[in-house]
């Protein structure tokens, strides 16, 4: 079975900055894998070098065994790649259903005729004409496309249905953060990509909607997508992952399943450590025991 | 060869004192200033009134250009650029655009619009080396410009005003909680910049002798491409950016001509923006990255006809009209038609798409030409001419801005604005096909069905019958999924891309539509005016285009249209004249960027959001949360009461 | 400590984003020389009373004063000059200036040249990374030194407060402790009240005197860092599990 991502010795630098740093991993056809680590431990670069939107200085990346290091964003989503942003990115000026039509955009034919001619030069303007000419006059099969577009639409917005099923037609600049958030997970699911890739979904969310983005992303869990998953809430990560990697300063520093990450020594030297050497303040000598207690628990909890 | 490189170290030298202004602003407010080609101007008239009709020495009229030019520039900040600070960049750049569009014309108003002679300060002959002749003036220049940077260099290096102005450049939220005050800062980079501005002025009106308050706009843009070259922000790639320009200049114009100058310009723009984005000197990365599309005006939802209120509309404009009006307003209403098929096509590429375009005069002119060479010089009928007008123009808009997509904000304005002034230096100089500066005359009127449209009425329904076409398509591919890629491209290029939408090519395909009707409407005004010249495609076109659909809502093919009935339109029947109509447009342009930036007939949105957007995680940016680490949030699986 | 007049005072502060309200009935004090640590979750509020206190957001009802004096409505810079100075999150020195000239730009509200002189060299006396690096341009220095520059920069202003927006961010765990120690130091020897946001709640109150906790635009605690520490309310606040 080939891995639906296979990332070797990824590394990028910006200036003396080395942001990511012989990154290796795998993932496996409906897998969840989650990168946790703290801010500036490469997490979010790795995402995005996997997604295209920075390229590595050295290292290759996989996607289904298709070597994807050297693409464009658009081929790369092209390949089956879908991805959220940090703070949410939705097209502001479209309506919600209009934002998960566009990301349906790379799997439609009759709307994009000759669609194969996009990646050579010049030529490529015949497909763009094509599409042009498709837009004004559409074809039968064109028309169809769209009838099934629209409908594929509707069900990507009915897994939000209480959320966003009355916000249909409302322009996304009106929408809350959440269902903007919740818009942007509909968009990336419309492809039905390979590969799902997610950064913070729950970043500047409650607790309500963090657990209703959870049981989300258990469903799809259930119905088999695989995602990679960049996040801080730990519980979350916890209760969705199969696997876990911990990154520090550009490397990986643990892989595996939640339970063993938990108990792996150099997770806890790199996040948990430091807090054992630091006493509190002097005066609270009373509390002091209550502290290393507190210390000594989190240590075998972690 | 030695004379030529003087020549060139001398308007390199000019080039780079106004290119050190424009970099200079940007560095500290971000905003590309159009307007400082007319601060430019006005040093240059400013500076001829006081020496020729004041009788001043040349020392005092300098003081005074500086303090006249200072005085212009912190009210162009004053007035036009810092009330739009917190409004996405282009805003603030089409502000002085309108700015630009005043000064000219009030300077005009002022001095007069004739070409002056700039009375000889300084002798400009009696020294020779090396077999070239040259004088104390040029000298002079010299001397001052060397002396001019050094201060300016010393000032900003070791100056705490100076120290101050780079601090903001780097990170104005940062500077102002050193307690820089940051709007006073930009207040002393607009001075200190307009007044460069003007002395260069100064220095060219004694180098040609020839000043008119019209120059500005070409002096700002090569300043601007100077900077560009060097890098916006960069004071010394401003420098270096002026004197390669200057030089290449120099020579182009040796071997080929004056007339090639634009067309030098513009190529050494396009080579250098292809080649290294950021400049020679300039940083790409913080350039690149600002969100400087067209999404300013997205607060608002555009105005939606009815059906019966659109075959009023139709019903009013081809059968009242006609019947009622007379042939100067029937002439007048051509003219609306023929402006609303330029921008409703424009609403594509910058109102969906998000590109600002600068330069839609050249697909315009290119279309005109088109038409005009095939009908009057080879005897083709209208119809065929018609359409290649808008093919031709759309392949040669299309090939010419090609590099241009793949650039962001700032740069594909400059890009497409160099479009508009190249489309029309090639038709100066390419004399055999286009006769050049003498224009096109006797173009012929189109027939239909052996009925000659030569009439008013006749215009008048072909233009809006086109107009009506236009709607069609524009409304169309709006409607399609075309459109809403293209609008996504314009709202999140990114994310779009992520999607995997290509955007650039969409780009270039939005602004090739716009082009192929842009021509189109150039070969009905060809047909208008039975006679045409390189002079008629001029920027204030552009800006008249753009104009209309910043007025119109950006995105919005209605309001494209009644932005064209008022701006071009009433200033026709009210028999405004050209300097002052374009005067009312940029006091308009800067009204409505300043209190309706989502257009005039754009409903405001404020009232209609998301309840939940008052649910607390709307408060703040999330930004503040994002930091949370792994440390504290291990804590969540802490067993209750563990730390009591 | 306890009995001396407040340095700094928040009463009543509301602060609207559009029709979203940011804070609300925020009320608090730093004393004169007192480490003040500002806890709370994802859009708590947190930084948005720091930028009400730096004059970078007006509030909508409220006073803040300083030594008594109102100065709601002074800018940023006359808060500075008055003496509250600001390390801003992430840092945030100037990349293309040296490392002297960002110390200079700290002193932009001082006219003493003389005197500035010699806080330059103090400050290089203090921070001896800096001295070493003091022609070399800020953007190239490693993130703790950065943040080191930070502090030098905003003592150049001869402070009475510093506000700093989450000092450890984005550092290495080596380099979070050598931060908190300095905090510690610059309190201790220079006797300047410290305000620090920070997410990571047990680490500010191991060196802080007191805290406040923020959920949701409201302050929901307040007390000593101990008794905070002890407080099973604080953990889930600043876990943004109270909103």
């Amino acid at each position: 079975m080939t891995s639906v991502l296979q990332v070797r010795e990824l590394r990028r630098s910006f200036g003396a900055v080395t942001a990511v740093d012989g990154v290796t991993f795998d993932i496996q056809p409906g897998e969840v894998v989650s990168i946790i680590g703290p801010n500036g431990s490469g997490k979010t670069s790795t995402l995005n070098l996997v997604s295209g939107v920075l390229s590595p200085d050295s290292g290759s990346i996989a996607l289904a065994g298709r070597r994807i290091e050297n693409a464009t964003v658009e081929q790369i989503a092209e390949a089956g790649l879908a991805r959220t942003f940090q703070n949410g990115r939705v097209f502001g000026t479209l309506t919600v259903a209009e934002n998960v039509e566009v990301g349906a955009h790379s799997t439609l034919t009759a709307l994009r005729p000759l669609r194969g001619l996009a990646n050579v030069p010049v030529l490529r303007w015949i497909s763009l004409l094509a599409e042009l000419a498709v837009a004004l006059l559409p074809t039968r099969a064109a028309r169809s496309e769209q009838r099934r577009l629209r409908a594929d639409v509707d069900q990507q917005i009915e897994r939000f249905s209480a959320r966003l099923g009355p916000r249909k037609s409302d322009p996304a600049y009106t929408l809350s953060y959440a269902n903007r958030r919740r818009t942007e997970i509909a968009r990336a699911l419309a492809p039905q990509p390979l590969l799902l890739l997610l950064d913070e979904p729950t970043a500047g969310m409650n607790q309500t909607e963090t657990a209703e983005v959870q049981r989300q992303l258990a469903a799809l869990k259930a119905a088999g997508q695989t995602m990679l998953l960049v996040e801080h809430k730990l519980d979350l990560v916890m209760a969705l992952s199969d696997r876990v990697l911990v990154m520090d300063d550009g490397a990986v520093i643990a892989d595996g399943d939640p339970a063993t990450v938990r108990r792996d020594p150099a997770v806890i030297e790199a996040y948990l450590g430091r807090r054992r050497e630091r006493p509190a303040r002097a005066d609270r000598s009373d509390q002091s025991d209550r502290l290393e207690e507190t210390e000594s628990r989190v240590g075998e909890t972690v | 060869m030695f004379d030529t490189l003087v020549a060139g170290l001398i308007h390199g030298n000019a080039y780079a004192l106004v290119a050190v202004g424009i970099s200079l602003i940007f560095g500290v407010t971000h905003v590309a200033n159009f307007a400082h080609g007319s601060v430019f101007a006005i040093g240059s008239m400013t500076g001829w009134w006081l020496i020729a009709e004041r009788g001043w020495p040349l020392w005092l009229a300098i003081v005074g250009v500086l303090v006249v030019t200072g005085v212009i520039g912190l009210v162009l900040n004053v007035v036009a650029v810092r009330p739009l600070s917190k409004a996405p960049p282009i805003a603030a750049l089409l502000a002085t655009v309108a700015a630009a569009l005043i000064l000219d014309n009030v300077a005009q108003l002022v001095f007069g619009a004739r070409v002056r002679a700039f009375p000889p300060a300084l002798p400009t002959n009696n020294l020779q080396l090396g077999g070239v002749r040259f004088g104390t003036s040029d000298l002079v220049m010299f001397g001052v410009t060397i002396a001019v940077m050094g201060a300016l260099a010393a000032f900003l290096k070791f100056g705490r005003a100076g120290q101050a102005i780079r601090a903001t450049a780097q990170d104005p939220e940062a500077a102002l909680q050193m307690g820089i005050p940051v709007p006073r800062i930009q207040n002393l980079a607009f001075v200190i910049a307009s007044a460069l501005g003007g002395l260069a002025g100064v220095f060219v009106g004694m180098y040609t002798s020839n000043i008119s308050p019209s120059s500005g706009a070409a002096a700002g843009l090569t300043a601007f491409v100077a900077a560009t070259l060097g890098g916006l922000g960069s004071m010394v790639g401003a420098v270096l950016g002026g004197f390669v320009l200057g030089i290449a200049e120099a020579f182009g114009i040796s071997f080929w001509g004056d007339g090639v100058r634009d067309l030098i310009t513009f190529g050494v723009l396009i080579i250098v923006l292809v080649l290294r984005p950021g400049g020679l000197l300039g940083r790409s990365p913080t350039i690149t990255t600002e969100p400087l599309t067209g999404t300013f005006n997205a607060v608002g939802r555009a105005i939606r006809l009815k059906r019966w209120q659109v075959w009023l509309a139709v019903a009013v404009a081809a059968v009242v009209i006609p019947l009622l009006a007379d042939n100067y307003t029937l002439t007048v209403g051509s003219q609306v038609a023929i402006y609303a098929i330029v921008a409703v096509s424009m609403t594509l590429i910058s109102g969906s798409a998000g590109q600002i375009t600068l330069g839609q005069a050249g697909p315009i002119a290119v279309g005109a030409y088109t038409a005009a060479i095939l009908t009057a010089i080879n005897g083709w009928s209208f119809w065929p001419a018609l359409l290649l007008a808008g093919v031709v123009s759309a392949v040669v808009a299309t090939v010419l801005t090609a590099p241009a997509w793949r650039l962001r904000g700032h740069y594909v304005a400059i890009a497409t604005l160099g479009i508009g002034t190249v489309c029309v230096a090639v038709i100066r100089n390419w004399d055999s096909l286009t006769r050049g500066a003498y224009g096109i005359s006797g173009i012929p009127a189109p027939s239909l069905f052996g009925f000659q449209i030569d009439d008013a009425v006749g215009l008048y329904l072909l233009a809006l019958v086109v107009l009506l076409i236009t709607i069609a398509v524009i409304s169309r591919i709006r409607s399609s999924h075309l459109g809403t890629v293209l609008s996504a491209v314009g709202s999140d290029e990114i994310a779009a891309r992520s999607a995997g939408v290509r955007a650039r090519d969409y780009k270039a395909l939005a602004f090739s539509v716009s082009a192929f009707f842009a021509g189109i409407a150039g070969a009905l005004l060809a047909q208008q005016y039975t006679y045409i010249d390189p002079t008629v495609f001029n920027l204030p076109m552009s800006l008249l285009a753009l104009t209309i659909i910043v007025l119109g809502g950006m995105s919005s093919p209605v309001g494209a249209v009644l932005g064209s009935i008022v701006l071009v339109g009433l200033p026709e029947l009210l028999r405004i004249t050209p300097d002052v109509r374009i005067i009312a447009y940029g006091v308009l342009l800067l009204l409505i960027l300043r209190f309706r930036p989502q257009g005039l007939w754009v409903r405001s949105a404020a009232k209609r959001t998301d309840p939940e957007n008052l649910s607390p995680d709307g408060q703040e940016p999330p930004s503040e949360g994002d930091s949370s680490r792994l440390a504290t949030t291990l804590q969540d699986d802490r067993p209750v009461g563990a730390s009591s | 400590m306890t009995n001396t007049a407040p340095l700094l005072e928040l009463s009543g502060i509301e602060v609207r984003y559009g029709a979203a309200l940011a804070l609300q009935d925020v009320s608090l004090t730093i004393r004169p020389g007192e480490i003040v640590s500002l806890l709370g979750g994802n859009a708590s509020g947190k930084s948005t009373t720091m930028k009400t206190i730096l004059g970078l957001v007006t509030p909508k009802a409220g006073t803040v004063a300083l030594d008594g004096a109102d100065i709601t409505r002074l800018s940023t810079p006359k808060r500075i000059a008055a003496g509250i100075a600001s390390v801003p999150e992430a840092r945030r020195v100037f990349p293309q200036m040296t490392v002297a000239e960002n110390l200079l730009t700290g002193a932009y509200t001082r006219r003493d040249r003389q005197q500035i002189a010699g806080d330059v060299e103090r400050m290089y006396t203090h921070f001896p990374r800096l001295a070493q690096r003091r022609r070399q341009d800020a953007g190239t220095l490693s993130g703790g030194e950065q943040q080191m520059l930070a502090f030098a920069r905003a003592l150049m202003s001869k402070p009475r407060l510093i506000c700093m927006d989450e000092p450890t961010m984005g550092l290495s765990p080596l380099f979070v402790d050598k931060v908190l120690d300095e905090i510690a130091r610059l309190n201790a020897e220079f006797g300047i009240a410290v305000l620090m946001v920070e997410q990571q709640a047990e680490l500010a109150l191991s060196i802080a005197h007191r805290g406040y906790v923020l959920a949701t635009g409201r302050l929901v605690l307040s007390g000593d860092a101990a008794e905070l520490l002890a407080n099973p309310a604080v953990q889930e606040a600043y876990l943004g599990r109270a909103g």
